[in-house]
């Protein structure tokens, strides 16, 4: 029970660079226990992606990759991670918050009678247990959480929370891994990934959004903000209010019911700052905003602030970070 | 058909959150209650998914929750909805994801069940966990945030997008099936006047842990709260003065580049 299994997520072909952050979470728990962190990879591939985490002191990596898993089912990797845990009995199972984590995780979790904490943004450990911060009310307020007894903890970490790991010493083994996966026990099947026009990043991957409010007149005018979202490899974020008249699509929309978001550079264009468009990007590392009212309450969240047209300010902001860069 | 969809009651989206001064949990005083943002598009969805089928389907709701659960539940009643399931007891109030999804299978075994709906999310814990331990519960498959819902001429299977990152994933599923919505799936209705009226005649059947036989599903404590807390303060926000815009645009980006090191 004092191992810890981390999981990597492939997507596209690809193994989502949150893999790093949940080694840093594996360390602190690991620093606790005594134990050691393994890791699995599920889906195409898994086997030469594994050679992405070498180097960071993970002691086994267990790459399973047939056809009954080449596609994604909740059920198909249910089974896949339920075996593992079941077989090596681990404490701890770390999962990004992502789409995937988030579906597969509580369905393991319930499977092996374990407990799961969801969107984790920290980790401590103490007086032999790990104690997991997430917030709450949309990140209105945090609560710290431990289990209860010893079952096996799963916990979902959101990106961009933790560092990720540096190296570290140690040779890891790799080792291939049925997946156990019969055809009759997936039941639901993704079928198909149809990517999203525009080739931006998704507002919960970003480092840099800049979110359009209010103030934006039409669809047409957010692409003043797709320029320098464009000239920082960013993703173009809107309020509530701007997805509701229509002018933008619901997948990008920050706040409680649309998305949480946690970039290093957060500029807010336009956007008052209700109390519910706030709770989806308060965790950003930095925050700007630009308001013409300066009474704005998104002010208040700001770490630095324009009183001013964005219609103004934005271009010129575009046109001199363009010399900079 | 039947149709289940599960509610639940939470504080609204524009409350001011405060710890309470025991330290234990919110303050509700003055704190508006509605329904589960999400769980109204789940409403929606079914009561659509009743049209297309027709028949004898039914649309449930089942909501656990305190005392006061029942306004959401007659709201829902108003918008379409046939009957409300309320389980109701003070043995549930700290009720983990767990405890909840082996009192809900109960419930929804009992009146039978086809395919259920539900919100992404509660708005208040965001756990997001309810949905998966009672698909594994009742043993059917799950499917998490949808954007797109069509079912088979057969009625057998769904044919549902989910959202991802930066994509929207096709998912086939068999029934029986339980499906998580958000926001963009459709325009959830609002209740007529004459439902609101009818809604006053529906069933709401309360139930209690000992109706379920489910007397010692509280007592499975896996996990607790030790700490409620706050929002750290946000530092003072730097208010850029220039002559004109474009000067303030230039040091706006002389400091991120050199304070806040983010360019």
């Amino acid at each position: 029970m004092n191992d810890i299994l981390i999981f990597g997520e492939i997507r596209n072909g690809e193994l989502k660079r949150v893999i790093k952050e949940l080694v840093t979470a594996g360390r602190i728990v690991t620093e606790g226990t005594g134990g050691s962190i393994d890791a699995v990879l599920i889906g195409k591939g898994a086997s030469d992606l594994s050679k992405n985490i070498a180097g960071l002191g993970i002691r086994k990596t267990f790459c399973v990759d047939d056809n009954l898993v080449e596609k994604y089912s909740t059920e198909g990797y249910a089974k896949v991670l339920s075996d593992l845990i079941t077989d090596s009995g681990y404490g701890y199972i770390f999962f990004g918050a992502t789409a995937m984590g988030r579906d597969l995780s509580p369905r393991v979790a319930a499977r092996v009678d374990g407990v799961m904490f969801s969107d984790c943004v920290d980790l401590r450990f103490q007086d032999g247990r790990c104690i997991a911060k997430r917030p709450v009310y949309s990140g209105k307020l945090f609560v710290e959480i431990a289990p209860v007894g010893k079952i096996p903890v799963f916990i979902t970490l959101r990106p961009n929370n933790l560092p990720p790991a540096d190296s570290a010493a140690g040779e890891t083994e790799t080792e291939m891994r049925p997946s156990g996966v019969m055809e009759d026990m997936i039941r639901a099947l993704a079928t198909e990934i149809i990517p999203m026009a525009g080739g931006r990043p998704d507002i919960t991957e970003a480092e840099v959004i800049i979110a359009g409010g209010r103030a934006m007149k039409d669809s047409e005018s957010f692409e003043i903000l797709g320029e320098l979202a464009d000239l920082l490899g960013g993703a173009v974020g809107a309020s509530r209010a701007v997805v509701d008249a229509g002018y933008v699509p619901q997948s990008i929309q920050v706040g409680q019911t649309g998305k949480i978001v946690n970039p290093k550079l957060y500029i807010a264009c336009g956007i008052s700052g209700a109390i519910q468009h706030l709770a989806g990007m308060r965790t950003s590392k930095v925050i700007v905003a630009i308001n013409k009212d300066s009474n704005a309450p998104i002010f208040e969240r700001a770490h630095y602030g324009i009183v001013g047209d964005l219609f103004e300010v934005v271009p010129a902001l575009t046109e001199e970070i363009r010399k900079l860069l | 058909m039947k149709i289940i969809v599960l509610l639940k009651r939470v504080p609204d989206t524009e409350a001011k959150i405060l710890i309470n001064s025991k330290g234990s949990g919110i303050n509700e005083e003055g704190v508006k209650f509605i329904i589960n943002t999400y769980d109204e598009y789940a409403i929606e969805e079914g009561l659509k998914l009743k049209e297309t089928v027709g028949g004898d389907s039914t649309v449930t709701v089942v909501c656990m929750g305190v005392e006061e659960s029942t306004e959401i539940i007659r709201t829902a009643l108003a918008m379409g909805v046939d009957k409300g399931i309320h389980i109701c007891d003070a043995a549930l109030e700290k009720a983990t994801p767990a405890v909840i999804a082996t009192v809900l299978a109960k419930a929804i075994e009992d009146n039978g069940f086809d395919i259920i709906f539900c919100g992404k999310q509660g708005i208040d814990y965001d756990m997001a966990q309810t949905q998966a331990f009672l698909a594994e519960k009742l043993d059917i498959p799950q499917v998490n945030v949808i954007a797109e819902f069509k079912i088979s001429e057969d009625n057998k299977k769904v044919f549902l997008l989910r959202r991802i990152e930066g994509a929207d994933e096709k998912v086939e599923a068999d029934l029986p099936v339980i499906i998580s919505c958000a926001k963009g799936l459709n325009e959830p209705r609002y209740a007529s006047l004459p439902g609101i009226m009818k809604a006053k005649k529906k069933e709401i059947k309360k139930l209690t842990l000992a109706d379920l036989d489910s007397s010692g599903a509280s007592e499975e404590k896996k996990s607790t709260i030790i700490n409620w807390l706050p929002l750290p303060k946000s530092g003072e926000c730097k208010i850029i003065e220039g002559e004109e815009p474009g000067e303030k645009a230039v040091e706006l980006a002389r400091l991120l580049r050199e304070e806040a090191k983010v360019l």
